[in-house]
């Protein structure tokens, strides 16, 4: 019955509890043991997500392609919205795709801890998996659009510059910053469900304060600093910068700077309130 | 010490009342709150456990029990790290597995094959140990030929069974299995209790809560009692089960009607309230197959009510009808009692000792005057548990078929030829 020959007792990981008190730094060791959780979880997203679709998969091209040409009639066409010199329809689209992932990714990871509650009340696992697994979903679609992006290249004729190593930069400054406030997002989720009702307006209202519909030059020159205080700003300017070959404004790289710097800001106070509040998701959510 | 897996000192665990805290809150609710001048001070507060030490010896089976509500389900999800204690401090060595819910993480839109690796890697195993364990999850689960079908197409059946192959075969070094063989058929059951045994035998620890006193007693050498949120006894398995069995730790076994309940029709009958108490005379949910155990009705009649009997049916959960009796079944009793005066009654049945089988029943009530009037009725009034440690035959570990299982006297003679 009690034979200790198979279970070798040197090798075994001691875990403590204790209650939980105060600020505490992410558990780097306790993520890397579950690593293949986060490959399995953004799998399932992957898998899941388009499952009972007629139009699959096609959804990742035909959701930032319909509101191109919904935002080339209205906003190119009739307003005549500035585009920077580029024909409006690859101007838009340029910015629809940083955006898009951007927008998605922050969705799907302020919802993720309340979406799989079950989850989290009967099972331990580190939670910062979740919203981290719903990010990197957002990428495969990502990666199908702009297939799409590279196509039009072709037809309008613009082809790529030097500066197109800055690009998986700019993505990443993009899921960095989704993360970030989906972090925060997420926890407060768990105490307060009014944050699924605010989701869709702050997407909308970030969409307008930055330039996914015009270009970051029409921003009056005084109200830049204020303007860079936005990540996305730099993430979508500095995408048509790196693949488009746009001119950039002067100060655009201090702006990038910026925003870079505000995303890191954001996401290391995401980690933070998210250890904090981490102990109460299994009894609140 | 070396051989040391839970050390548990002073553990508890509190838990707001409340809507705010117990549920999620909107923030109105708590702007609600702020201008209210109600405070998190103010909210009542409960412990689910509290002060609660014990140790496990690596390679121990440990049963737990206790009423629902008492505070088991807590404790393993402090030890399985799903929610944090407030207070205390608990030293694991080794995985913790557990069984709390199995299929946690199932995707209905995955097939069988997808969420074996998804479930498992929740679970905490990796992607290997999984694949090098698949065909045996598999076997298990006797779900081959749907395992690329979506689970949602799954019968409940299969699903479980799908879903518990996957943790057995998690290898942590604890295994914490919480009432998962509630559910599933007696075949499966029997396949589950089996698995269980040979992760004790070899060598790791199980923690095993469960209302089913037979397979505690069969898994278990020891057991804790916990009631109220505290440890109330440890003691080698037979003696906690008698205790537990015994003081009433079990819950309920009372059904009262108040007067909103009782149909209009009833009049002049008006029950009060069902009650089941065992050998002792406290009023249980479970009671054991070989003592006696009391079943009282109590009513109060407005009118004096003519040819008046007042009796039970026992039905088995599968709605099999095992008696029905009636307090004036005997000739002399109803002539004496033709015409019942009113007041306020108990009728009180003797259950014997040795006469059911283990499993949970359905006490139905019934008052009517015979060919008159049927006054109130009630198929489900009252539901029990009997447990047959103890009962004849309980040596060999296997369900007995039937709602009886009476101790008959058998006699062996050797025939000469």
């Amino acid at each position: 019955m009690k034979d200790p020959l198979t279970v070798t007792k040197a090798t075994l990981p001691v875990t403590y509890l204790r209650p939980a008190r105060g600020w505490m730094a992410v558990n780097l060791r306790d993520l890397w043991r579950y690593r293949e959780l986060i490959y399995f979880l953004t799998w399932r997203n992957l898998k899941v997500r388009y499952k009972q679709t007629l139009l699959g998969v096609s959804w990742a091209v035909l959701e930032p392609f319909l509101t191109m040409v919904v935002f080339t009639i209205f906003f190119g066409n009739l307003a005549r919205v500035s585009s920077d010199g580029l024909p409006y329809p690859i101007f838009s689209y340029a910015g629809l795709l940083p955006w898009g992932l951007f927008a998605k990714a922050l969705n799907d990871a302020s919802r993720s801890l309340v979406a799989n509650s079950h989850m989290i009340t009967k099972i331990y696992f580190p939670r910062l998996i979740l919203p981290l697994a719903s990010i990197l979903s957002g990428l495969v679609d990502f990666a199908i659009a702009f297939v799409v992006l590279l196509g039009m290249m072709v037809y309008y004729g613009v082809w790529p510059t030097a500066t197109v190593w800055a690009l998986p930069l700019l993505v990443l400054l993009a899921l960095v910053t989704a993360l970030g406030v989906g972090l925060w997002l997420s926890a407060l989720n768990v105490l307060y469900r009014d944050v699924g009702y605010v989701i869709p307006f702050l997407t909308q209202f970030w969409m307008f304060i930055s330039p996914v519909i015009y270009p970051a030059s029409s921003v009056g020159e005084r109200w830049r600093l204020i303007y860079a205080l936005n990540p996305m700003a730099g993430v979508v300017e500095g995408f048509r910068w790196a693949l488009l070959g746009v001119q950039p404004q002067a100060t655009f790289l201090p702006m990038l700077a910026l925003s870079a710097g505000i995303s890191l800001l954001i996401l290391i106070s995401g980690l933070f309130y998210f250890r904090r509040m981490e102990r109460l998701f299994a009894d609140m959510v | 010490m070396s051989d040391l897996a839970i050390r548990v000192e002073g553990i508890g665990k509190r838990y707001r009342l409340g809507a705010p805290v117990l549920r999620y809150q909107t923030l109105r609710d708590k702007l609600a709150d702020a201008f209210g001048g109600s405070s998190d001070t103010m909210q009542e507060t409960v412990w689910a456990l509290r002060d609660v030490s014990f140790e496990v010896r690596a390679g121990q089976v440990l049963g737990v029990i206790g009423r629902n509500g008492a505070g088991k389900s807590t404790l393993l999800k402090i030890l399985s790290r799903v929610t944090d204690p407030t207070e205390g401090f608990a030293e694991i060595h080794g995985r913790v597995g557990s069984l709390l819910e199995v299929g946690t993480g199932f995707h209905p839109e995955l097939t069988g094959r997808e969420n074996i690796f998804l479930n498992g890697a929740i679970l905490g195993m990796r992607r290997a140990e999984i694949a090098r364990k698949f065909d045996e999850i598999v076997a298990f689960s006797d779900v081959e030929k749907f395992i690329d079908t979506p689970v949602k197409r799954y019968s409940s059946g299969m699903y479980l069974r799908l879903a518990f192959a996957v943790a057995a075969h998690l290898e942590p070094e604890i295994l914490v299995v919480d009432e998962v063989l509630a559910v599933g058929d007696a075949e499966f059951q029997r396949k589950c209790l089996g698995k269980m045994s040979d992760v004790a035998s070899q060598g790791r620890t199980v923690l095993f809560v469960s209302h089913n006193m037979s397979a505690i007693l069969r898994l278990t050498e020891e057991a804790l009692v916990i009631d109220k949120g505290r440890l109330v006894l440890r003691a080698p398995t037979p003696q906690a089960v008698d205790v537990y069995l015994s003081n009433g730790y079990a819950q309920m076994g009372e059904r009262t009607w108040t007067a909103d309940e009782v149909p209009a029709s009833a009049a002049p009958f008006r029950p009060l309230a069902i009650r089941l108490r065992n050998a002792q005379g406290r009023v249980v949910d479970t009671i054991r197959s070989v003592e006696p155990a009391d079943v009282e009705i109590e009513y109060a009649l407005d009118a004096p009510v003519t040819g008046l009997r007042v009796g039970l049916y026992l039905m088995s959960t599968r709605g099999e009808a095992v008696f029905t009796t009636f307090d004036t079944d005997e000739p002399a009793l109803f002539e004496q009692l033709s015409v019942r005066p009113a007041g306020h009654y108990v009728s009180r049945c003797r259950l014997p000792a040795d006469l059911l089988n283990e499993g949970r029943f359905v006490l139905g009530v019934n008052a009517s005057s015979y060919r008159v009037r049927r006054y109130f009725q009630d198929e489900q009034a009252l539901t029990f548990s009997v447990d047959a440690a103890g009962a004849p035959g309980m040596q060999w570990p296997e369900p007995r078929l039937g709602a009886v299982r009476p101790r008959l006297d058998w006699s062996i003679e050797a025939v000469q030829e």
